[in-house]
């Protein structure tokens, strides 16, 4: 029974148990490889995706609750046209291993479309969920700022 | 097929021979070039093993792998620097494994002499070794060694590159090479004839030059400045390749589940529950564990997880308590190692104060973001292979062992490392990628590991526990006598990587306490180890992640004992000692404001170690808010000699801390039943955004020789941080994690 999902403004018809998470559908079936897998229960972010303009954890979501259109961290932007927030990122040079900043990129987006000029406490608040093992909290926070003051000017 | 996969020669004889043949090639074999392990096409080059040049312009090919520390950064700008290309036009990949990648520092570093106080006798000698480590070809990121090993290679291959190309335009043009230069990636005649380097390439190829002299540093350019990484753009856009994220046409999806219990068996499996699962084809048996085949990822995790197995038995002792005895024992051993043993540490000294202290530091999981991966391919006369690798040679040959072939027979992609830490020097998740892939040939297969089958199949940095006496007379440390009980790390990994026993003094069992510039008149470090077969491994820092803790805590303890300002204390013991350190911690002591003292509610801590030749210092300020503790602020400084890239100095600086402060507050593999009892980050969690502290870095550059950055700033984080909760709350803190005996913030 094939499921249809609205991803990044494209439709795909997706053949897989219902119980299947969003994460592993973007990965192994559609091939949008950005999205990570880093803990399976939700604890460290690396899975988040946009529903509707909000952030998830694409490990938590079965296929059949998928409510409403997904934007994975491939729809924010390319390298050649790259989404402000990415921009921001790049000039903070926040990336180490980089693993974790998909995750930590669609949550900042969520959180600039909610609050576009949040302070360090409200960063604080809606970053606690994504976890780096690099360290690059300072840059990530550097470049949510970057980013809001990019938004608000445009 | 990947870029690399073209370029790369599939055959690497040339250093599975050396290996055969041992020292007895000896001289013949190291002075011989490296043979070059990649093959150009038409209208390619391929001038030495780190510069490729072709249509598109040129690419640096670095011998090391990028895990986030930046390393093809600044691995490509030091190659640039002398080649005359403009950043946005350069290009990295990482070689294939190949004898021409070996890394010449690592070894050098394991001997057994304190590194700051290194004679250039000694560095001779090290340099004997570093022939030796060629011999071996270890391919190894590790021991904070890629910049030390790198700066002149690669700025040696730039040049020769560079001049190869010059030659090449003199000749065509029938212009003195003298007359002509070199400017964005061209050769420029004095009439203003440019000729593009990919233009040159071919003919370049053939033409042999000197090694020609490097650039003064005055005119750097690239060195020493903050240049923008060539991996951001993809890992912003999640189109940077990692290993999880490699996809080939038709490939299936596996998992694997293992022994719980490690080291231990499997008495029978019964396949069919997971047969049962939509998706799943295929179970195997691996011996100790099972892998399944699927169509996904997460119906291969179903699969596995349905299979019923009844697992035999862990070897070693199945209780956490019984391990620490296990520790314990040691102490009552001949030692291992005294690897410093000044003056008389047990001559009685009149009117000295003694104290004792016990600490205890436990296993830690490496926990990297993404989980253990591999993809492999199995052709049925060959293999090839996409894994995230920091010794992709060890991978190759694995590999290559697993499955009878020749390590010639293996082709290995090394992609981009979400986090390495020391986890990925282990190539284990890559050979049983090898060996599920050789289930079904013709089809890749990737190998996804499971957050819990990743902490619970670690290579565990060892538990410890440290015995210190110390005495203190008139303000002063008088003598010091530290015993360091644990396993013996530096064996477990000769015989898993070299297929070698290890014999004497073990070194990285006492780095960052016996080679601590403390002037102590009568100073012993001394080691005692109890085997196990426990899986350990290299833990970002290795012994001194262990050490720092035992022997700065310590120190700090001395400090208060004697009266003194933990901070005048060290400088006191350190200034005739080694002055780069004693410059670190005045510089750390300058930029926090230290004045030895702390109003009520905050706490704060300073802390030192050298490691891999890099010495640290750092100041951590805690704040008791309502109860909860929260590490407010940090300051670090450290000594490279020479930073060649200072924003990712930086940052490697301010990660590692953040990584010892994670396993210092939070981070415990115990063992209960034999198996390991945390599994996924609710109970192996680390610091966040929210817990971060607000940080200062200085780098100096005093120190006379380059060092690396990777790893010193993460042993001097614990103690720093425990002697801060010290300052706060009065409680020494003896046993790691912190969150056991203080109500830290989460």
């Amino acid at each position: 029974m094939a499921t249809q999902l609205r991803i990044n403004g494209e439709t795909h018809q997706v053949d897989l148990p219902d119980d299947v998470p969003l994460l592993w559908v973007l990965r192994d079936e559609i091939g949008l490889t950005g999205t990570k897998f880093g803990c399976g229960v939700a604890a460290c972010g690396a899975c988040t995706v946009h529903i509707d303009g909000e952030a998830v954890r694409s490990c938590q979501v079965a296929l059949s609750d998928v409510w409403g259109d997904v934007t994975t961290i491939e729809g924010l932007g390319t390298p050649d046209a790259m989404a402000r927030i990415q921009q921001a990122w790049v000039e903070q040079q926040v990336a180490q291993c980089g693993y974790c900043q998909s995750g930590q990129i669609m949550q900042a987006a969520a959180l600039l479309a909610e609050t576009p000029d949040p302070t360090d406490a409200e960063i604080d608040e809606a970053m606690a969920g994504n976890l780096c093992r690099c360290g690059t909290y300072p840059r990530i926070r550097a470049a949510i700022h970057s980013a809001s003051r990019k938004m608000q000017e445009a | 097929m990947s870029r690399i996969g073209t370029i790369a020669r599939r055959s690497f004889l040339v250093g599975s021979a050396a290996i055969v043949g041992g020292v007895a090639f000896g001289v013949y074999k190291m002075n011989q070039p490296d043979r070059n392990p990649l093959t150009a096409g038409p209208g390619e080059a391929a001038l030495n093993p780190f510069v490729f040049i072709d249509q598109n312009g040129v690419t640096i090919i670095t011998p090391r792998a990028e895990m986030g520390q930046g390393v093809q950064t600044t691995l490509a700008a030091l190659a640039a620097e002398e080649l005359d290309i403009d950043w946005q036009d350069v290009r990295v990949l990482h070689g294939p494994p190949a004898a021409a990648y070996y890394n010449s520092a690592l070894l050098g570093t394991a001997l057994p002499f304190k590194e700051y106080a290194r004679s250039d006798f000694l560095r001779g000698v090290s340099g004997q070794v570093d022939k030796t480590a060629k011999l071996l070809g270890l391919q190894i990121t590790g021991g904070s060694t890629s910049m030390k090993d790198g700066f002149d290679r690669l700025r040696m291959a730039g040049a020769s590159a560079r001049e190869t190309l010059i030659r090449a335009a003199s000749d065509r043009l029938g212009i003195a090479a003298d007359k002509l230069r070199t400017e964005s990636g061209a050769v420029i005649a004095p009439d203003g004839t440019v000729l593009r380097y990919a233009e040159l390439a071919e003919r370049a190829a053939e033409t042999e030059v000197p090694q020609p002299p490097l650039r003064d540093p005055s005119t750097w350019r690239y060195i020493g400045k903050s240049m923008p990484r060539l991996d951001q753009a993809a890992k912003v856009t999640g189109t940077a390749e990692f290993g999880i994220d490699v996809r080939r046409d038709g490939m299936k999806f596996a998992t694997v589940r293992m022994n719980p219990r490690l080291g231990g068996g499997m008495k029978r499996f019964d396949p069919a529950p997971a047969l049962d699962l939509p998706g799943v084809e295929k179970v195997i048996d691996l011996g100790h564990g099972i892998a399944v085949i699927a169509s996904n990822t997460w119906l291969a995790f179903q699969g596995a997880e349905a299979v019923t197995i009844d697992w035999d038995n862990a070897p070693d002792p199945a209780e956490q308590d019984a391990i620490w005895a296990g520790i314990e024992a040691g102490f009552d051993t001949r030692p291992n190692s005294k690897l410093r043993n000044d003056g008389d540490v047990d001559a009685p000294v009149p009117g000295a104060t003694e104290l004792t202290a016990e600490y205890r530091v436990p296993f830690l999981a490496h926990a990297t973001m993404e989980p253990m991966n591999a993809t492999a391919l199995y052709t049925g006369d060959g293999l090839e292979l996409w894994c995230g690798a920091q010794i992709p040679t060890l991978a190759r040959d694995n590999c290559a062992a697993a499955l009878g072939l020749d390590p010639a027979q293996v082709r290995l992609t090394t992609t981009f490392l979400g986090g390495g830490f020391g986890r990925r020097l282990e190539v284990d998740f890559a050979v049983y990628a090898a060996l599920i892939a050789r289930e079904m040939p013709g089809t890749p297969v990737q190998v996804t590991w499971t957050r819990e089958e990743d902490m619970r199949h670690d290579f565990y940095r060892p538990a410890a526990i440290g015995r210190f006496r110390g005495a203190v007379k008139d303000g002063q440390a008088v003598m010091m006598d530290g015993a360091i009980a644990g396993f013996p790390l530096a064996a477990q990994v000769a015989k898993r990587w070299l297929g070698v026993p290890f014999a004497g003094p073990d070194k990285v069992h006492v780095e960052g306490a016996f080679d601590q510039p403390y002037a102590i008149p009568n100073y012993r470090i001394a080691g005692y180890q109890t085997d196990t077969e426990i899986p350990l491994g290299n833990w970002r820092s290795v012994g001194a992640s262990v050490n720092g803790f035992l022997h700065d805590s310590f120190i700090d303890e001395l400090a208060h004992a004697a009266g003194r300002d933990p901070l005048d204390f060290r400088l006191d013991l350190m200034r005739g000692e080694h002055a780069p350190s004693a410059g670190c911690l005045e510089a750390v002591r300058d930029m926090s404001g230290w004045t030895g003292r702390t109003p009520d509610g905050i706490g704060r801590g300073v802390a030192f170690t050298y490691s891999f030749g890099t010495p640290a210092a750092q100041v951590i300020e805690v704040a008791d808010e309502d109860g909860g503790i929260r590490i407010r602020r940090a300051w670090i400084a450290c000594d490279v000699g020479l930073a060649l890239d200072p924003a990712i100095v930086e940052a490697q600086m301010f990660g590692g801390m953040m990584y010892g402060l994670s396993a210092a507050c939070f981070g415990e593999i115990t063992f209960a039943g034999g198996e390991v009892e945390q599994s996924n980050f609710p109970d192996y969690d680390a610091l966040r955004m929210h817990t971060a502290p607000k940080t200062e870095v200085t780098i100096l550059e005093t120190a006379e020789h380059l060092s690396g950055a990777g790893e010193p700033g993460t042993p001097p984080s614990m103690p720093a941080l425990a002697n801060a909760l010290f300052d706060l709350t009065g409680t020494r803190a003896r046993e790691l994690p912190l969150m056991h005996r203080f109500d830290l913030l989460v």
